[in-house]
């Protein structure tokens, strides 16, 4: 696979695509584009040392792979370049915080007052900003207080299991855990109003964190330990994603970028779906209750980068016009400029905020009553950029299913 | 399949030229679509023009009148498949949803437009910011080169230009203006950079005020194909205001800024009408019952996924886009539907020596009957829901006839016409 990979850059034709697709060469010379970053460095890199700064500039958000019209793996060349690079020269202290939701999720929790004060406070951020390197007006997590998993248990106790049923493992990654608790209730929620029963296991982070800042190793181990975690029952259960871009790890990144031949785990990504693909195949057997209630909103619906890794289309779209009244418009940009963690570090923020530009704009233009975007971080970049409310599809479906919490 | 809201869905695979018009005219009859396509198309490498027919094999002036002749002594061709009455109504039909910039030209005439290279090339139809540079009558032209472009060099387009003739005998002056504007610390800049740039107000009015008082009296601005990409009528129009002289465009290299409003324009249509677009999984099989195709399969991150389809628009591209393949033996095949594909005759050699000499093996692809349906040696129809359009098509030289734009355009409208007529 990794040969496979690399060799893909053979394939390039230099008919610069992908640099006209690249949302963070548009607005800094700091990147020289994906097509030069990836193909045509590439060739020239030893194994070792020779990959330049520049290569940790790309966002890793994937688009220069999913436009590439001759199946280059553009991002998957520049992210192993990066990993490369980063091994020789070190790992910032930032970046091993950041690519930790698990743990900092897990210790934040308990003091989740203190800590949403604290990165409420422009004063406190500015130390943030100077010590740790997070920029000061970065869109950062809120703490919930308490665990999707703590609720998850007690709910599994409550709800009879039903042999008969159709049943899904929920993936909910570390963000539905520690952030958006009512995020996971709500998928959990949809699923249920379709006959679909919710398993639940104990699960921890997928690495895509530590993935793209750099620490393969560790995202290595990461991955394997959530893959047992989420088969530890036992079955063949499709597992249900709501987070497109930890989602995406389970199918593809694991394989193509960290480089994992592992049969269980190519088992289990062909067996992953995103929570709306997964109602979308539901719908496209006529299993799907439709019995939506008109919901009289005008909504942005914001394809993220990662969700367009998929390559499965845009089945939020999809399930969304299935809502009476529910005004849908696509957004117009690539890119919210978040790309995980890449848009809160202080080099890159005003980067990020200007490849986020177009679709802020397209936000403050239309005045929707809510954007709907399937990416965690994305939501939280566009909330912060624009003040403006932002939902996951689900919640969507949730609120026009007359559903509470 | 029952109240899946997909019953009857036509998949349309390929995102150039010619999928997107085939795609959008379906849509816009009603019909439930859904485009797919492993990358961006071809649009983003093209001018920007409608070249129809360019050289038969002379150089063609007036297409309407060439095009009879040419089906005539090309039987095979895609335009002598459809009828050349097809062709004048795509280009109409394109026009009217080409609004910023909109289209101008049509079969009565070709337009002698300038390449990056100085060549005055054939095309039938121009986005309005190029017309201005057709040389038939001769005439003189100031063009314009900013630092740091990759790939445009004014020296070498207003000499060459300068060494032809309008179509009468007609002199063609051309000299190159060199503009100096801040770089931004950038070693050089792409057109998609610069268009950019001149999206931005306050450069335009400074370029314009670079440009005034360079320029003589009589002279047209010829300027690399940059003026602005969101808004390019805007762009054009203000620069010419602002500098008082007439403005065209001159297509660059890749990345081409106005194939990407050419693609920008059509995506966005297709949008608005509803079309399920999805880039980045390629499409590696179908399900086939008889002679008929009930669906295909994408390579989606989590393994095959299935999209059933009531027609199919096989818009996949040529050689270049992996729509037709040629393996170490020689073999050719058509990869995505296994349609039979044309063969060199025997005994005729697939290449000839020169590289610019007419290559056997070029006018390979697939061969369809008048409804663009795949038909095998024998002329029997292989799938009658799958319709073929663009590069993939046999029987054409594009890059000899400068006919691609045109082929694509009017076989990806046709294939729509025809699938929409079949099911009344």
């Amino acid at each position: 696979m990794e040969d496979l990979i690399r060799a893909s850059l053979d394939h390039c034709v230099k008919c610069t695509i992908c640099e006209t697709a690249c949302p963070v060469a548009k607005v800094t010379p700091l990147f020289p584009g994906p097509k030069y970053e990836g193909p045509q460095a590439e060739r020239f890199r030893q194994p070792t040392g020779t990959a330049d700064a520049s290569v940790d500039y790309c966002s890793g958000c994937g688009i220069c792979t999913q436009v590439c019209p001759q199946g280059v793996k553009v991002a998957e060349i520049n992210s192993r370049a990066r990993a490369r690079y980063k091994d020789e020269n070190g790992v910032r202290a930032r970046d091993r915080i950041v690519a930790r939701p698990g743990v900092t999720g897990r210790l934040g929790t308990p003091v989740a007052p203190l800590v949403n004060r604290v990165m409420a406070n422009g004063a406190a951020r500015r130390v943030i900003e100077k010590t740790i390197g997070i920029h000061h007006a970065a869109a950062v997590p809120t703490y919930a207080g308490h665990s999707f998993q703590r609720w998850a248990k007690l709910h599994q106790r409550r709800v009879p299991s039903r042999p008969d049923a159709r049943s899904v493992i929920f993936f909910h990654g570390c963000s539905v855990n520690w952030f958006e608790p009512d995020l996971g209730r709500k998928v959990v929620a949809v699923l249920e109003r379709n006959g679909v029963e919710v398993k639940m296991p104990r699960q921890g982070c997928c690495g895509l964190p530590l993935q793209s800042n750099g620490l393969f190793d560790d995202a290595r181990r990461a991955l394997g330990r959530l893959m047992r975690e989420l088969t530890a029952g036992g079955g063949d259960d499709p597992v249900v994603a709501s987070s497109t871009s930890c989602g995406l790890m389970l199918k593809r990144e694991g394989r193509e970028i960290l480089g994992l031949e592992d049969d269980a785990l190519s088992a289990l990504g062909a067996r992953t779906f995103d929570v709306c693909e997964y109602l979308l195949d539901l719908h496209d057997r006529g299993l799907l209750d439709t019995g939506f209630q008109p919901l009289a909103m005008t909504v942005i619906y914001h394809a993220a980068c990662q969700q367009r890794g998929h390559a499965m289309g845009t089945p939020a779209l999809d399930l969304l016009r299935l809502v009476p009244e529910l005004q849908v418009i696509q957004s117009d940009a690539d890119c919210c400029g978040m790309a995980g963690t890449y848009g809160i570090k202080k080099e890159k923020y005003d980067i990020g905020m200007a490849v986020g530009e177009r679709l802020f704009a397209q936000v403050r233009r239309v005045k929707p009553d809510a954007v709907a975007c399937d990416g965690e971080t994305c939501r939280w970049q566009i909330t912060e950029a624009t003040s403006q409310a932002s939902l996951h599809p689900v919640e969507l479906l949730f609120r026009a299913y007359g559903l509470e919490l | 399949m029952s109240g899946n809201g997909r019953d009857g869905e036509v998949v349309v695979i390929g995102i150039g030229l010619a999928g997107l018009v085939a795609g959008l005219r379906l849509a816009e009859a009603g019909r439930s679509v859904r485009l797919l396509a492993k990358g961006v198309g071809s649009t983003h490498l093209s001018g920007g023009t409608v070249d129809v027919l360019g050289y038969a094999p002379a150089r063609v002036l007036c297409p309407a009148g060439a095009l009879p002749e040419f089906v005539a002594a090309h039987p095979d061709h895609p335009y002598a498949r459809i009828g050349t009455e097809v062709v004048g109504a795509a280009i109409e039909w394109l026009k009217g949803r080409m609004d910023n910039p909109r289209y101008v030209g049509d079969l009565s005439r070709n337009f002698l437009l300038p390449t990056a290279l100085g060549v005055a090339k054939p095309s039938a139809v121009a986005p309005q910011t190029m017309a201005g540079g057709d040389v038939t009558r001769g005439g003189g032209f100031a063009i314009v080169g900013l630092p740091g472009l990759k790939d445009f060099y004014p020296g070498m387009v207003a000499g060459n230009l300068a060494s032809a003739v309008g179509v009468a005998g007609e002199v063609i002056e051309a000299r190159p203006v060199e503009v100096d504007v801040a770089l931004d610390g950038r070693a050089d800049v792409g057109p998609l950079a610069y268009a950019g740039r001149l999206d931005d107000p306050a450069f335009r009015a400074q370029l314009a005020a670079r440009l005034k008082g360079r320029l003589g009296e009589d002279e047209v601005v010829g300027m690399p194909a940059v003026l602005g990409l969101a808004d390019a009528e805007q762009v054009w129009e203000e620069l010419e205001a602002r500098i008082g002289r007439p403005v065209f465009e001159i297509p660059t290299l890749p990345p081409s800024v106005p194939g990407i409003r050419l693609y920008r324009s059509l995506l966005g249509a297709l949008r608005r009408a509803g079309v399920r677009v999805a880039i980045g999984g390629e499409v590696v099989g179908a399900e086939i019952d008889g002679t008929r195709v009930t669906g295909v399969y994408t390579d989606a991150a989590n393994g095959a996924r299935f999209h059933p389809a009531a027609g199919v628009v096989l818009a996949s591209g040529g050689w270049a886009a992996g729509g037709l393949e040629m393996d170490s033996h020689w073999g050719l095949r058509e990869p995505i539907l296994g349609l039979p594909v044309t063969a060199v005759p025997e005994g005729v050699p697939r290449f000839r020596p020169g590289y610019f000499d007419h290559h056997p093996l070029a006018r390979t692809g697939v061969a369809v009957d008048g409804s663009l349906r795949p038909v095998d040696g024998d002329g029997r129809v292989v799938f009658t829901n799958v319709r073929v359009a663009g590069a993939t098509l046999a029987g054409a030289e594009p890059w000899k006839e400068k006919s691609g734009d045109g082929l694509s355009l009017s076989t990806g409208y046709h294939a729509a016409m025809s699938l929409l007529a079949e099911e009344g």
